[in-house]
């Protein structure tokens, strides 16, 4: 068995009648961050939705723990370990943060288990359990969504432009946040600002106009300024 | 306190406020005032319980179930069957106190409303959850043959409920009215309904489920929890309330082919002022379509206006929109 926990093999995407996906390859090593990267509409969010089956992917494969997960619900899919924090957070604005967490649980106790390193990730949390979600601020409703993904026993996490629309010292909250969860498990990244993804991840995959022309150490992308610059536009 | 909800307190406050004090204008003496207000909390209550399924059901599932207001029907005519001599299900002989008859047969109008709920939802409408114009279509053209199925089973003559029991036949005075138990009786069941289900909304886990798959179905299946399954509960529990309303309902109002059509109309009226999805929506503005409604009839007494109450719902749905477009405790979405 190999040492990768995610492995995205050649899969083709369809959103209505649109080909988003065209052959998009993604390894996830166990125990590392991966960045997808890519300009605005290249498929990134598309390929986290399609390997968290939201919209699955028409062909190709996708191996979770060596699994074939590709074609299963999503409930199954995040049953099998698998946590999403979308774009945008998705936090239940109508729920108190303690719901918020409540509702992640998949066995009764996950959240007595996990409270202590959760509040301890975010500890502004801890204040604010009981406020609905709606009356956070973006930066801690960023900080609820990836503690929602916390709660279960996940093995990956899918995290979905984390930095988008916050404050330079949320981000570096969020970054240090990211950096101590991935201790405990494996996270596949998107994030559009590079500066921010080259200090987290370790592995990098760019995904362009849905095909997925690179991929390797973020080591030896830093370095290459011709690869930046032709697939993310960043001098 | 939002401005939002506010603004939604204050129109409540004015339409509920302007709503009693035309009764107390209009009646002639306090047991007239009186009489107005428990018919319309009466009213109110048996609106909820068709109402407050249809909302959770749009809330959760994005279905309006034109279906809602039949389920009401099959539970007045199970109720019906089961209590009286010579039906279907004839209990009579088995349980021949006719108190003890009674509640039995609700529950037996429950179970009905709610296997044929799970058929509706399992069998019909799973396969269209990404079509919905062909679910609206479907629950429209399933409320027409479950119509037929009760023609068939019970003819097209209107029932009137004559198997007396306790509650149904008692009453009690104040001001110098009668007022009937059986009245104050369904206002409590369904005040005592309102605050179940709004403990079950808030306290347990399927009821936060509930709430957030209102927000983002999406997310709560990438949560793990299969949301299939919460589409079933939640449907078959809309309808078996349904059905429990017709089945109370029908001591007092009979049983016939049109009792459904009747309260669907004011319940989509109820769950479009309330706020599309709102539960605190549903259950405050089917207390105000009751309020009006019983207004309205009493103020139809001896004039030509005899439409009035039946147009009443829609009326108090252009005004609660021109105030607030999105309903009470709506969200633009």
């Amino acid at each position: 068995m190999s040492d990768q926990i995610l492995e995205v093999r050649d899969i083709h995407t369809f959103i209505g009648q649109f080909h988003i996906l065209e052959g998009v390859s993604v390894g996830v090593p166990a125990g590392n961050i991966t960045v997808l990267l890519g300009r605005n509409g290249a498929g990134k969010t598309t390929t986290l939705r399609s390997i968290m089956g939201l919209t699955p992917p028409a062909r190709g494969q996708i191996l979770f723990d060596g699994k074939n997960i590709a074609g299963k619900h999503p409930h199954a899919i995040a049953q099998m370990g698998i946590g999403f924090v979308p774009e945008h957070r998705a936090i239940f604005r109508e729920l108190t943060v303690h719901e918020n967490l409540q509702i992640a649980e998949r066995k009764h106790g996950d959240l007595a288990r996990k409270s202590e390193f959760i509040f301890d990730l975010f500890p502004d949390l801890q204040r604010l359990i009981d406020l609905p979600g709606g009356n956070l601020s973006g930066g801690q409703q960023q900080m609820l969504a990836i503690a929602r993904a916390l709660v279960p026993d996940n093995h990956l996490l899918l995290i979905d432009e984390p930095s988008e629309g916050l404050a330079p010292v949320i981000i570096e909250q969020l970054m240090a946040a990211i950096k101590r969860l991935a201790e405990t498990c494996s996270v596949l990244l998107v994030e559009q600002n590079f500066r921010v993804a080259s200090r987290l991840a370790q592995q990098y995959v760019i995904i362009e106009e849905g095909h997925s022309p690179a991929s390797g150490e973020m080591g030896s992308l830093i370095h290459d300024s011709d690869l930046i610059q032709r697939y993310l536009g960043v001098a | 306190m939002s401005r939002t909800n506010r603004s939604s307190l204050i129109a409540i406050l004015v339409i509920i406020g302007g709503l009693v004090a035309v009764a107390f204008v209009n009646s002639s003496s306090l047991g007239n005032f009186g009489i107005t207000l428990l018919s319309g909390l009466f009213q109110g209550m048996l609106l909820f319980l068709v109402a407050s399924g249809l909302s959770i059901i749009f809330g959760l599932m994005d279905v309006l179930n034109f279906a809602q207001g039949a389920y009401f029907m099959v539970g007045a005519y199970v109720a019906y069957d089961a209590q009286h001599a010579g039906g279907l299900i004839d209990l009579t002989q088995a349980i021949p106190d006719p108190n003890l008859r009674f509640p039995i047969a609700v529950l037996i109008a429950m179970i009905v409303g709610a296997l044929l709920g799970i058929i509706l939802e399992r069998g019909l409408l799973r396969p269209l959850y990404a079509r919905p114009i062909y679910q609206l279509v479907l629950t429209f053209g399933v409320a027409l043959v479950m119509a037929e199925i009760i023609k068939f089973l019970w003819t097209t003559t209107p029932y009137s409920w004559t198997e007396v029991f306790g509650v149904r036949d008692s009453f009690f005075e104040l001001f110098g009215q009668r007022f009937s138990t059986y009245r104050l009786f369904v206002v409590g069941m369904g005040i005592a309904l309102i605050v179940l289900i709004a403990l079950l909304l808030r306290r347990s886990r399927i009821g936060i489920i509930i709430r957030a798959g209102v927000e983002d179905r999406e997310m709560v299946q990438a949560l793990g929890i299969n949301v299939q399954t919460v589409f079933t509960l939640v449907f078959t529990l809309g309808c078996a309330i349904a059905a429990l309303g017709g089945a109370v309902a029908a001591p007092f109002l009979g049983a016939s082919t049109t009792l459904g059509d009747i309260f669907l109309l004011q319940a989509i009226a109820v769950v479009v002022l309330g706020g599309m999805g709102s539960y605190e929506g549903t259950a405050i503005g089917s207390i105000m379509v009751g309020l009006a409604v019983a207004v309205a009839q009493d103020a139809a007494i001896g004039t030509s206006f005899s439409a009035l109450p039946s147009i009443t719902p829609m009326l108090l749905l252009v005004l609660v929109l021109l105030l607030r477009p999105s309903g009470l405790f709506g969200n633009a979405r």
